[in-house]
């Protein structure tokens, strides 16, 4: 009981930050309601989605650097087809690609034995090409019905449809996952990648399948992105550190095998609402970017600091 | 093991190519010139089209002039690469530092707007260097991180400078679009510069301990190098170096921007890559990415008359990157 | 039914690139029976148990189980083939819980229980986490886990190394009980009680080859001792004890209860100017740990280290350097920048100070460098690039570079390991020589002889402790070897 109390405190401690920041918020801006809550939600959808690919990557050991031009990928791709096609099946070819795009990153890891990093990087590169090609300028269109399935609430009066989005979205892929084999497969290749070759874990193939989930989950953020903007936008987004810093910060280590997918999407939205609180204390938007940046910065020399004492030991 | 002799033939070629980067690589770009010339007759050698001159100083003077800001930027990626670490800020150092200078040139005169330039980019790389080498992030990530702050940082002060308007000092100017027979008077800066990068690798201590940090940082540990000394000291000079290339870059533009040296970071890496220097550390030569840059150049003037199109071109850089290395590590069994 | 073993491995060759790690071994084990593995440092004893195990390859022979060929590719195909082994490190998941790792590999969880209770852990529950266990448990689970996979042959590799005396015995009657019922069992040891406990047999390893099989009776000890040493050289003795210099005065190097790491539990000992100290001691007996200590790479949990009287307080290699203490490592590819050439090998610490970080003197250098190329004779035919010299010759590299810097007190950490005889044959005389010449040399070795040929006295270290103190003219192999197994108690000491 109290291990796995133990194992959950850094969650929960989010949590309690979280709701902490919500009543510093409401302080600041006393007209900051439900509402409010609605819009952080919708815009922090596709850093939440990155984040979780980016967390899958990172707990199998790796890191994927290309995130972001992947999402941009899936955003024009949907943008384009939205204009021709029915709604549905465009959104399912997106995912496709998506899942394609993370599972090449996957393969070309593995066979080329380039390391993750230097890999993904190049990979950004071919990407955001893509993306560029598929749409040189913003255009395209997203059906209405999709802006409108993540603005409102649900149900109820209050609950972000957003949030509905991205809890289905995520729990679809990572509940059945995470305690299957395969998901335990994935933690063990993270953990110990030599334990998990003795246990007979098929490592290389858990690797490329973890970088095809990394990819589904950019598919989200990218149909996300577009469904926000309405458009489809061919230039990656900032996404690429602030994942890095949200999956630092949500508990899951660099380096591999600890943590989970609540933690990093928890540090999305205390990365939002710092940012939603620097607004409501009018701070010029380019001094929030700096300070965000410090931010995530600070939080990656954490992480960097706390995965090199533990190796060393 | 001295087992030279029963090694794979590719092995072997390899190894030659290795050794002596340079010659495969001139041969290269002299075989994409001469495509060139097949492809759009009379580009290079003007006589074939009936005008003047065997071969066009304009177009090969035009050819070095760009090549030149990317050559620079392609030393500060082989300098950390050498140690298997990258600078992914020097794009965003060098528009940073052009802009200061730019705005600030107009207030405050040209000299102290050079200095607090380089200054700009000595802070972004000592910055760097304490990251990679006191709390050991990623040069990777650690760079990208300080690149995105610098980012900010650059729009907070261009709306501070919104009034003051932008100057480009006249020597930089000079640099950037004189010529001197023929050839941009920006040689008056690279070769110095260049002939500065080399000593700098072979023939002094430091040099030699960024090959023997990125060869093996434990023999380098073992035989009393403090690391960290080392990285704060490269990235710083990285950082110089990025702030030095953006001013020249602004002489050519002559137009300072928020992006202006930013789509030059890739091909910086890339340049770099062709040019032999191993992205895993301990092996490099800046007379190798120099060639890469006229490479770059070229094939990019290539792809333009081919009318390929801009995200083709991004693509086909990631993917050189990624085929380099791959070869790289199958040739040499590294990691 | 019974002339089908339950492992058979015959004929097995493989060399890594020029070195020859194994020649001709083979080892069979009947169903039923527990046959132990032995052999010094270096007889190519894990390379054989990575191939029984399917993580290496052989160039020739093969691997039968239960009369089937073994087509081993990977550790998952060995278990498939009924061959389960338990690893010197544990190979459970740190960061998933007892349950998650036995669902990982397919392990009936009942029959896990069971052999958990059995084996004296009966209180681990499927939801702890295994990086919160105790290495020791983490062995028991492993083994648990093994057993319940019902094996046909079990390999133990050092498994109970760790363990605390009432867990080994837990372990020594499973094992046992399990043998009865019709396991072969392979058991890799160097513990001379548990293996006369345990086994039937021994099989004994030596310079790649399998060169006997014992009985284990009583005086087996002597028997298997003699095997492992081979018909020994005898190397005329290049020493006699009467040129030994009368040392005395203030150490060199004094080491104080020194502790580091579960390994190293209390080491001290006094190194003069002037003498070459040898350290025995077998694999993995807080060796690695000291010698990382007195080099600056690890801090001691506990102990002083002096030099020249006064205590010193190394947190990086720079401050042992500048104290006088130089390290050569046992693996080369440690000390080396394999893709530089022998000069910028040798000539790296002269870089190493900021204010050495300007022009490189380069006369000055290559008079220096090639001092100690001279000195070594180093055969600098493929001097571009470090990695293309012979074994022998990357080790006069990693040596010189101590040698053109000035030496004081040099660590030798197993020079010899793995390169030729004439090299070998360089570098005892040449400790001696430093040391004559005033400097002082600690010298670990696994090569049970040349603490004759080259020192003048030697520590042997077992189980993080000093266990003897033997002279050079006393330190035969036999005594060495006896000691290092932890067979002669400190009367021994001359």
């Amino acid at each position: 009981m109290t291990a796995s109390l133990g194992k959950h405190a850094w969650v929960l401690g989010l949590l309690v930050l979280f709701l902490v920041l919500i009543g510093l918020t409401k302080l600041v801006q006393p007209s900051f309601s439900l509402a409010g809550i609605e819009s952080l939600t919708r815009a922090a959808l596709p850093f939440a989605f990155a984040t979780a690919g980016m967390a899958v990557v990172v707990i199998v050991g790796g890191i994927d650097l290309s995130v972001a031009s992947m999402m941009a990928v899936c955003a024009v791709t949907a943008a384009v087809l939205m204009e021709r096609m029915a709604g549905v099946p465009a959104i399912l070819i997106v995912l496709a690609v998506g899942l394609g795009m993370g599972l090449i990153n996957g393969v070309l890891i593995v066979l080329t034995k380039v390391p993750d990093i230097v890999a993904t990087l190049a990979m950004l590169f071919v990407w955001e090409g893509t993306a560029l090609l598929i749409l040189n300028t913003p255009g395209g269109a997203t059906a209405d019905w999709v802006e409108a399935g993540i603005r409102g609430s649900f149900l109820i009066g209050w609950f972000p449809k957003a949030l509905v989005v991205l809890v289905v979205g995520i729990a679809l892929v990572w509940v059945p996952l995470r305690r299957s084999k395969l998901g335990l497969s994935i933690y063990a290749t993270g953990s110990d990648e030599t334990a998990a070759f003795r246990s007979g874990v098929p490592v290389g193939r858990t690797k490329i399948i973890a970088y095809g989930i990394c990819g589904l989950y950019c598919a989200m953020g990218g149909l996300s992105l577009a469904a926000l903007t309405g458009i489809g936008e061919p230039v990656p987004g900032p996404y690429l550190l602030a994942s890095v810093a949200a999956v630092v910060l949500g508990g899951v280590v660099l380096g591999g095998g600890k943590g989970g997918l609540l933690g990093p999407i928890i540090a999305v939205f205390i990365l939002r609402i710092i940012r939603s609180i620097l607004t409501f204390l009018s701070v010029d938007p380019n001094v929030t970017t700096i300070i965000e940046g410090v931010i995530m910065v600070a939080v990656v020399m954490l992480g960097a600091a706390l995965t090199h004492r533990g190796t060393r030991k | 093991m001295s087992t030279t002799d029963t090694d794979p033939p590719l092995l072997r070629l390899g190894r030659a190519m290795r050794d002596n980067p340079l010659i495969p690589l001139v041969l290269f770009l002299f075989a994409l010139v001469v495509l060139l010339e097949v492809l759009r007759p009379g580009i290079v050698m003007p006589i074939r089209s009936g005008r003047d001159g065997l071969i066009s100083t304009f177009w090969v003077g035009n050819l070095i002039k760009f090549a030149i800001p990317l050559a620079m930027l392609a030393a500060c990626q082989v300098l950390t690469m050498l140690t298997a670490g990258i600078d992914l800020s020097a794009g965003i150092v060098a528009t940073v530092a052009a802009f200061v200078c730019a705005t600030l040139s107009s207030i405050w005169g040209v000299a102290p707007a050079v200095l607090i330039a380089l200054a700009t980019g000595l802070v972004v790389g000592v910055v760097n260097g304490v990251g990679v080498g006191i709390v050991r992030v990623h040069p990777l990530i650690m760079t990208l991180g300080t690149g995105l702050i610098a980012t900010g940082c650059l729009q907070v002060y261009q709306r501070l400078v919104i009034n003051a308007g932008a100057e480009v000092p006249t020597f930089l100017s000079w640099l950037g679009t004189g010529r001197t027979l023929g050839m941009p008077n920006g040689l008056y800066l690279f070769v110095p510069f260049s002939v500065f990068v080399i000593w700098l690798m072979r023939y002094t201590g430091f040099g030699r301990l960024l090959f023997a940090l990125g060869s093996n940082e434990n023999a380098a540990k073992l035989s009393g190098v403090r690391s960290w000394q080392v990285y704060i000291a490269l990235y710083a000079l990285s950082g110089l170096i990025a702030a030095l290339a953006g001013l020249l870059y602004l002489g050519i533009i002559r137009q300072p921007s928020l992006s202006l040296a930013n789509p030059l970071l890739l091909p910086s890496v890339a340049a770099a890559v062709i040019g032999g220097t191993s992205i895993f550390g301990g092996r490099g030569s800046y007379a190798g990415a120099i060639v890469g840059a006229l490479i770059l150049r070229v094939l990019d003037t290539m792809l333009t008359l081919l009318q390929m199109p801009e995200g083709a071109r991004t693509a086909l850089f990631g993917l050189i990157i990624l085929a380099v290395t791959a070869l790289y590590v199958r040739i040499t069994g590294a990691r | 039914m019974n002339d089908i073993a339950a492992l058979d491995a015959s004929g097995i060759s493989k060399s890594f690139g020029a070195v020859r790690a194994l020649t001709d071994a083979h080892l069979r084990v009947a169903a039923g029976e527990v046959v132990a593995l032995m052999g010094a440092n270096g007889a190519g004893k894990s390379t054989f148990v990575k191939i029984i195990t399917g993580a290496l390859r052989p160039d020739t022979g093969k691997v039968m189980i239960r009369g089937q060929e073994a087509h081993v590719g990977s550790p998952a195909q060995a278990r498939r083939s009924g061959l389960v082994p338990v690893y010197q490190e544990p190979s459970l998941i740190p960061d998933l819980d007892v349950g998650d790792n036995l669902r990982l590999g397919d392990t009936p969880v009942a029959a896990f229980q069971s052999w958990t209770e059995k084996l004296g852990v009966p209180d681990v529950r499927l939801s702890d986490m295994i990086s919160d266990l105790p290495l020791a448990t983490l062995r028991i689970l492993d083994l648990a886990r093994s057993l319940a996979a019902e094996p046909d042959v079990l390999l133990l590799d050092e498994m109970t190394a760790a363990l605390p005396t009432d867990l080994v015995e837990r372990v020594l009657k499973v094992v046992r009980e399990r043998a009865n019922a019709g396991m072969g069992v392979i058991y890799v040891s160097h513990r001379f009680t548990e293996i006369s406990e345990l086994c039937d047999r021994a099989s004994v390893l030596r310079d790649g080859q399998t060169v006997g099989d014992l009985p284990i009776e009583p005086g087996v000890e002597e028997k298997a001792v003699e095997l492992m040493l081979g018909q020994s050289l005898n190397l005329s003795r290049q020493r006699s004890s009467e040129d030994r210099k009368v040392l005395g005065g203030t150490p060199r190097l004094s080491a104080k209860d020194l502790a580091a790491g579960p390994k190293l539990t209390d080491v001290s000992f006094d190194l003069y100017s002037g003498e070459v100290l040898g350290v025995v001691a077998l694999e993995g007996q807080g060796q690695d740990e000291l010698f990382d200590v007195l080099s600056g790479f690890q801090r001691p949990t506990a102990g002083q280290i002096e030099v020249d009287g006064s205590p010193v307080n190394f947190g990086h290699p720079a401050d042992a350097i500048s104290a006088g203490l130089t390290i050569v490592p046992g693996d080369r590819s440690e000390a080396l920048l394999a893709e530089r050439s022998v000069r910028e090998n040798i000539a790296l610490p002269f870089a190493a100070q900021v204010r050495n970080w300007g022009p490189l003197r380069l006369r000055k250098e290559r008079s220096r460098v090639d001092y100690a190329i001279d000195r070594l004779q180093i055969d600098t035919r493929a001097k571009g690039e470090v990695q293309r010299l012979s074994g022998g010759n990357q080790q006069k590299v990693t040596i010189g570079r101590w040698l053109a810097a000035g030496v004081q007190t040099l660590l030798l950490f197993d020079p010899t390991r793995g390169i030729d005889v004439r090299t070998k044959r360089q570098i005892y005389p040449l400790a001696r020589e430093l040391a004559e010449n005033g400097a002082a040399v600690l010298f670990y070795t696994s090569e049970l002889e040349e603490v004759a040929l080259a020192c003048d006295r030697a520590i042997v270290i077992f189980n993080g402790r000093v266990v003897a103190e033997i002279d050079a003219a006393d330190a035969d192999e036999q005594t060495l070897m006896r000691a290092a197994y932890g067979l002669m108690n400190a009367e021994g000491t001359a």
